[in-house]
């Protein structure tokens, strides 16, 4: 059957090719036989043969025969041949006498003759076709008179076969061709019946027919079980033409609901092929029953207007909102599908019949979904989003260990403060989350500063004893100061970090400069052995060097050391050998001597700055490394540069080679242009998400990139071919310098704008309380006049905010409407009426 | 300056010896000291005078009954004295923590002698300046055009001694008795005098006129002993906790509500005083009657002749004698000392006891002159607690730092923050403040933003009377949009009739919050300060003109707004949106990302990060941001090449390993706002 099928149908298609090609000549198709013998010795048994007799010459028979020979191609298709028997003069048999010739033509089969037409019947190709096939297809075609007969039909049919049934106004016509050519095709599958009364069509059309058009329906009889019922019936509403007629049949022929598991995008089905819509109605496991009944509803409104298929959202992933319960495949290509929020069918059926709604109904969608995202939106507005609020309130239940810290009070402060050396106090507020993790890094200092002696670690919580804070002029939580005994408290303006917590308070530990004594003790200084306190702290020794001579210079420099006092190393020496020691280095005081951490030799500074701000400024710049690994605690000092930034990625340890290049290039070439560094990715894994933000994937390592932070933000890549040397790096920098590499990436420009939409309670409060409105007398009357501007927008804003009142009171008013999270019932049929009032 | 002022203290005027001070205070009550004490504080050259020879006279007398019915709540579980003041209401504002209430008496509600104590105290603790013994009896304007007002201050005393100044605060009080006449007035005992001995009352039928604390409070004393108690006001009982006004009638002064209620033979009614007369019968028993029925008699004639109500309505309400009639009608501004110059006119309507001034706590019609206390209750009258200690207070502070700024050049405190300090510094101050909290919808916290919003100024507890004149009145700018933030019951909650019990009364969800019934923080944003106009204009009963932008943090049973999620986080939004821009707190490794993707920086990266103060964090907080989609864990996404073993590296990523730590694109990070 199916393969049977199969070949009707590519029958159909050739068909189908060679109807529209019609007007084409068919005098190649038309046969001409010299006499009826040579006609009738002529004919095969089985074929159907089409034959007029013509005498010799017979100019009134001419536009008979040109119809003729049209239709001559057209029932080719159909197996049959046209022939013109010409009959010879001396013949008066019986098809060519002069009752017959050129006014009948003869149909046969084989040799049987079949039917003859009076030729007025045959007036043109449409009426030879439909009559040929009208004969040939006695069998399958059913012709009825009567509303009994055709109910007869269907009773013999109900189970077992679909049947078509078509009223034409009259035989012979382009309708009535058109069904007969379906009925070649189709009639073994399906039952054709055709009537030319119109009292039949009365009787099976729902409202006022007009009886000059043709008509047909499919009768769904192969379904009907109940043999009372009358089959489901689905009319054709477009003109009846043979590709109108495929078309329909195709699709009723098509299963009513199609079950999808794949990605609709790729989905392909006949109405898709012919030209239809497809009408997806998104399931879940959930509500796979109601749905699948929804959907076999759908399908029968749409039926011949759309196809309707099942989609199964726990087989496919969506990407679509969770919400969405239909989706809309057109036949066109390129267009993306439409994933909506519907009601209930009827809208599904509207959006399929009305094309023009189509649109329509997608703006409100939109609209719709704009109003699902705010939604959604407001779903997410009280999620949290700030990283250190939320890691903050998912700890808030484990104690942090905290015995080491003293708790201060107002009314203990003052006294604890003049126990110990130095108080180190932590301002917090115990409700700030920003406060709480640095507490967590606070708690970890004071486990590692575990029995140093000489400080104290305490905090004062600042929600306890606001009076203590405001006293002590804390504005900001955290806030860490160090309160030395007769001195001015050391507020710590650092990263919040353990380490660099720790490293503040050792460093606080000693004066800051540091006086040396000795010549000794100034080496011992130098290589990090002195004062014992300090010997434990890796970081880069300052030693300040001065003549007794040049006390201008040791004041600032002593005035710097306590504004940099627990972030430097800062020594001081100014004994009489003090040039003797500066100038081991090279140097003549006053100068500076750097000992690097890493035992990386010292270096000597001249000291030629004598403002307090110039030294801090110069002990800062020359702390900074030549070619740093750049980390998360030191990134900031080297973006304080403004300048771009020549970074190696590498995955762990540069390589000797790199690390050698790089430092040349650093060294060498004017320092001022750019910071030159390089990033472990192993120590700051989050390089990778830099890595990731410029490549989309991380290239291979190691990578040097050009990164503009400052000015444009664009990355330059590194030929990866090329290796790192100086000299490559120098000429791709020029290149770079003269634009002629072209930049992998650019850095975001955005601005930082609110990650959400803040709740509306303005919008929300005016319809429940008006007088937050302006009066309406007042605006109208009084505001125009002043102050325009500011008015104008707050009538603007009231216009504006009128519809959004409207619906968020449909909201309120209807809470049944939230269905999120099951699949819209679309079968809610109640809700329709509702909806309606509401608008 | 100072001694430019000393030597001019002394100066003469048509004859008459004047002493000359800047400021001169009317009354040492509660509200005069604290004047004087923000006064000494800055320095300023004041003086108090007080009638009686000791502070706080009033309360020497009053309550008669000597139950204060403010609350002095010792305990509430915090230390933060702010917040306590909001559950002090006995205190004056002082630096001197000795001077707190609590230390005065263990007494939820007080006795009145130990507020005249504490009074004392304060003012000697302090060393306020007060000159006792000095009754004010005249006070006149003396024009001259070098003056702070344009005209000077004259007061005269009880001893024609005079005084000048250029600023007068009064803080008199209402101290004069009101009285209604109407025949047979005269065997009507007042308040004031009225024995308090319920011994006097035994077996007795008493009639009170009034309705207020002070009329409950008599009868709550003599409930036990009389017959029976019948209340007479022209208005119905207003019950504080009904109209959230702690100026109505107190629960702890209600048991008469009781006893009428359940039918025991005590009563209340309502009728006008003004219509009512008293007659007394031989017997000395005091009969109402209505004035009208007497109008035409000859009272002389006796008890017989006058028509009773009873006569012709025979279940008339009041038709048994009393044997006493009590008048309890309040007090009212003395207007009397004020010479015509100055117009110190009564209020309208229910406020004509208070003179007319305005929400900047200066007088309608002479400049320089402020009323303080509870004769500057016409501003809040019925709404909040500018007519008692509570609040005025705080109104008494906010008088004194406009003062500071027209006269001194000092303009309204103020702190500065960055940015990053928005959410925080709202979320303190509703948290503690306690000005705002006791003088809701009255005081408010004022943000002013600085140039692109990277910076704002907070000023405390402003009057938003006159918010349009803020830039004037505090030596402020608010070029740049400002916030204003004030505590609101919820509309539609407070009032006699109000059901304030009813089911669902508290919201709890944060996107409810402006349904909010109950005593919350709303957060007022403008674009551009309102106008005069604007504020004229406004709705009555909104304390201020439509915002551009308006946030509520939802009610809270405990009054304690820090929850993250509930309270925080929809404040955040909201200041965020009004503000265009992304607030969140971002840890050092965050800001070290966006440093090398972003040409620009969230606030907390600029400020706090790429200033070298960023928020590292700990191993453990990044797991739980992770955890939270809030943060990638880089660390083991993806590698290519082996990983050599490195101690802490390694230890890091099997903790992680060992909490299962779902790795998701953080889109809304990274590629922050592609949408």
């Amino acid at each position: 059957m199916s393969a049977q099928k199969d070949a009707w149908v590519s029958s159909l298609v050739f068909l189908l090719f060679s109807a529209c090609s019609i007007p084409r000549s068919g005098s190649a198709s038309l046969q001409q036989e010299p006499s009826p013998q040579h006609y009738f010795s002529g004919l095969e048994a089985g074929r159907a043969s089409l034959a007029f007799f013509t005498p010799s010459v017979s100019p009134g028979a001419q536009p008979f025969l040109e119809q003729i020979e049209s239709s001559a191609e057209a029932l080719q298709d159909y197996g049959v041949s046209v022939v013109k028997v010409n009959c010879p003069k001396e013949d008066v048999s019986r098809y060519c006498d002069k009752e017959n010739a050129l006014r009948k033509a003869f149909l046969f089969r084989g040799n049987r003759l079949i039917r003859e037409f009076p030729t007025d019947s045959l007036f043109d190709v449409n009426s030879i076709v439909a009559n040929v096939l009208f004969a040939l297809l006695f069998n399958e075609v059913k012709y009825v008179e009567t509303l009994a007969d055709l109910e007869n039909i269907e009773n013999v049919l109900k189970g077992k076969s679909n049947m078509v049934f078509a009223y034409v106004p009259a035989t012979g016509t382009a309708e009535h061709r058109a069904v007969m050519e379906a009925a070649f095709v189709y009639g073994t599958i399906h039952q054709f019946v055709l009537t030319t009364e119109a009292a039949l069509l009365k009787a099976t059309s729902h409202d006022d027919p007009d009886v000059s058009s043709a008509w047909l329906l499919f009768c769904h009889c192969q379904r009907a079980t109940e043999p009372a019922q009358p089959c489901r019936r689905t009319a054709l509403a477009q003109p009846l033409t043979l590709l109108n007629i495929h078309r329909h049949l195709q699709l009723m022929g098509a299963p009513l609901v199609t079950e999808v598991a794949e990605d609709p995008e790729k989905i392909s089905t006949v109405h898709l092929q012919l030209g239809l819509p497809l009408v997806f109605i998104l399931s879940q496991k959930e509500t796979y029953e109601a749905d699948r009944r929804t959907a076999e509803f759908v399908a029968w409104q749409l039926l011949g207007k759309a196809g309707v298929a099942l989609l199964s959202r726990d087989l496919v992933h969506l990407n679509v909102l969770h919400r969405s319960n239909v989706a809309l495949k057109t036949p066109d290509e390129g267009m993306p599908i439409q994933y909506l929020v519907l009601e209930d069918t009827d809208e599904v059926i509207t959006l399929v019949e009305d094309k023009n709604k189509v649109k329509q109904i997608q703006e409100d969608e939109q609209e719709e979904e704009e109003e699902d995202e705010d939604e959604k939106e407001n779903n997410n507005q009280d999620i949290q989003d700030d990283q250190v609020v939320e890691a903050v309130s998912r700890v808030k239940k484990r104690e942090l260990p905290m015995e080491q810290i003293l708790v201060l009070t107002e009314e203990n402060f003052h006294s604890s403060l003049s126990e110990a050396a130095r108080t180190v106090v932590l301002f917090y507020a115990s409700w700030e989350a920003v406060s709480l993790t640095v507490l967590r890094s606070y708690s970890e200092v004071a486990a590692h500063l575990k029995g140093t002696p000489g400080v104290l670690l305490s905090r004062v919580n600042c929600w306890d004893w606001p009076g203590l804070c405001s006293q002590e002029n804390v504005t900001q939580f955290p806030s860490m100061r160090i309160y030395k005994e007769g001195q001015q408290s050391v507020t710590y303006g650092g990263m919040w970090g353990t380490e660099e917590l720790s490293s503040f308070i050792l460093l606080s530990q000693v004066s800051c400069p540091l006086k040396l004594a000795t010549m000794d003790e100034a080496e011992r200084y130098l290589r990090g052995e002195f004062p014992p306190e300090l010997s434990s702290h890796h970081h880069t020794s300052l030693l300040g060097v001065f003549s007794t001579a040049t006390s201008e210079a040791r004041e600032a420099f002593e005035e710097a050391g306590n504004i940099l006092s627990g972030q430097v190393r800062m020594g001081m020496y100014f004994e009489d050998d003090a040039l003797a020691l500066s100038q081991k280095y090279s140097v003549s005081p006053p100068a500076l001597l750097l000992a690097r951490s890493g035992g990386r030799g010292v270096e000597g500074i001249a000291l030629s700055k004598h403002s307090v701000q110039d030294v801090v400024q110069m002990i800062r710049y020359e702390l900074l490394d030549i070619f740093p690994e750049i980390t998360v605690p030191n990134l900031p000092q080297y973006l304080q540069l403004g300048k771009p930034f020549l970074i190696l990625f590498s995955a762990g340890d540069i390589s000797q080679k790199e690390s050698k290049e790089m430092l040349k290039l650093a060294k060498g070439r004017p320092q001022q242009a750019f910071v030159a560094c390089w990033l472990n990715l192993k120590k700051t894994p989050v390089g990778h998400g830099i890595l990731r933000t410029y490549f989309s994937t991380t290239p291979s390592l190691p990578v040097l990139l050009w990164v503009d932070l400052h000015a444009g933000g664009q990355v330059f890549k590194f030929p990866s071919e090329q290796s790192i040397t100086e000299m490559n790096i120098l000429s791709w920098l020029e290149k770079l310098q003269a634009g002629l590499e072209i930049p992998s990436s650019t850095l975001s420009e955005e601005d930082w704008k609110p990650p959400l939409p803040a709740y509306d309670f303005l919008q929300m409060m005016e319809p429940s309380v008006p007088e937050l409105s302006p009066h309406p007398g007042d605006t109208l009357v009084q505001h125009p006049p002043k102050s325009p501007g500011g008015d104008t927008a707050r009538g603007d804003t009231a216009t504006r905010e009128e519809p959004s009142q409207e619906s968020r009171a449909e909201e309120v008013g209807s809470p049944g409407r939230d269905l999120r999270g099951t699949a819209l019932r679309l079968a809610a049929r109640d809700k329709q009426g509702k909806r309606h009032s509401e608008l | 300056l100072g001694l430019a002022l000393y030597a001019g203290s002394l100066c003469t005027v048509s004859g008459a010896t004047f002493l000359y001070h800047d400021y001169c205070i009317i009354g040492a009550g509660p509200a005069g000291l604290q004047a004087a004490y923000f006064l000494q504080q800055a320095g300023r050259d004041y003086i108090v005078f007080e009638r009686s020879h000791a502070p706080g006279s009033f309360f020497a007398l009053y309550p008669r009954h000597r139950k204060l019915i403010s609350i002095n709540k010792q305990y509430t579980g915090k230390s933060n004295s702010e917040f306590n003041l909001r559950h002090d209401w006995n205190s004056l504002l002082s630096h001197d923590r000795r001077l707190l209430f609590r230390h005065y008496s263990r007494d939820f509600f007080p006795n009145a002698d130990t507020m005249v104590r504490y009074l004392e105290d304060f003012a000697s603790l302090l060393k306020l300046r007060v000159q006792y013994n000095t009754a004010i009896i005249h006070v006149t304007l003396e024009k001259n055009e070098q003056a702070w007002n344009g005209h000077y201050f004259l007061l005269t005393d009880q001893d024609r001694k005079n005084y000048k100044c250029s600023s007068l605060l009064v803080a008199a009080g209402t101290w004069v008795p009101n009285v209604v006449n109407f025949p047979g007035s005269e065997y009507v005992e007042g308040y004031e005098t009225v024995s308090i001995n319920p011994e006097d009352f035994v077996g007795q039928t008493v009639l009170i006129l009034g309705r207020g604390n002070s009329a409950f409070e008599t009868a709550e004393n003599i409930l036990g002993v009389t017959n029976f108690i019948h209340m007479v006001s022209r208005s119905r009982v207003r019950l504080s906790w009904a109209t959230h006004y702690v100026g109505d009638l107190r629960a702890i002064n209600n048991g008469l509500l009781d006893t009428y209620q359940l039918k025991s033979l005590d009563g209340l009614l309502e009728g006008d005083l003004e219509d009512l007369a008293i007659v007394k019968d031989k017997k000395g028993k005091l009969h109402i009657t209505l004035r009208f029925y007497l109008e035409n008699r000859n009272i002389s004639a006796g008890i017989d002749s006058i028509t009773l109500p009873q006569d012709e309505l025979d279940n008339f309400a009041t038709r048994a004698p009393y044997d006493r009639v009590i008048r309890c009608l309040g007090w009212k501004f003395d207007f009397s000392i004020y010479n015509r110059s100055l117009r110190m006119m009564p209020g309208k309507g229910n406020i004509k006891k208070y003179p007319q001034i305005k929400p900047s706590y200066e007088s309608r019609s002479t400049r320089g002159l402020f009323v303080l206390g509870t004769a500057s209750h016409s501003v809040d009258f019925r709404k909040s607690a500018g007519g008692f200690i509570h609040g005025f207070r705080y109104t008494t502070r906010a008088v004194h730092r406009l003062l500071e700024n027209r006269h001194h050049g000092v303009p309204w405190p103020s702190t500065v923050y960055p940015i990053t300090q928005l959410t925080n510094s709202i979320i303190k101050r509703v948290n503690e403040a306690s000005g705002l909290y006791q003088m809701f919808s009255v005081l408010a916290d004022i943000i002013l933003l600085r140039e692109n919003a990277t910076a704002f100024e907070y000023l405390e507890e402003y009057p938003i009377g006159v918010l349009a004149e803020l830039e004037m009145q505090t030596g402020r700018k608010a070029h740049n949009g400002l916030f204003v933030i004030i505590m609101e019951y919820g509309r539609n909650f407070s009032g006699a009739d109000k059901d304030v019990f009813y089911y669902n009364r508290a919201v709890g969800e944060a996107q409810h919050a402006w349904q909010s019934n109950f005593l919350h923080p709303v957060i007022y944003y403008y674009k551009r300060l309102p106008t005069e106009r604007e504020m004229r204009l406004r709705h009555p009963d909104w304390p201020l003109p439509r915002p551009d932008a308006i946030h509520h943090i939802v009610e809270d049973f405990l009054t304690d707004w820090t929850a993250p999620n509930a309270h925080i986080l929809p404040l955040r939004r909201f200041l965020e949106n009004c503000l265009s821009t992304d607030l969140r707190n971002f840890f050092a490794e965050s800001c070290f990302l966006f440093a090398f993707t972003h040409q620009k920086l969230p606030a907390s990266c600029q400020q706090g990060y790429v200033r070298m103060q960023g928020l590292v964090g700990s191993r453990e907080l990044w797991h739980h941001a992770v955890q939270a989609g809030l943060l990638q864990d880089y660390a083991h996404t993806d590698f290519s090449g082996d990983r050599p073993p490195d101690s802490h590296d390694e230890s890091q990523e099997e903790f992680m390993r060992d909490h299962g730590i779902p790795v998701r694109p953080l889109q809304h990070l990274v590629n922050a706002k592609d949408e």
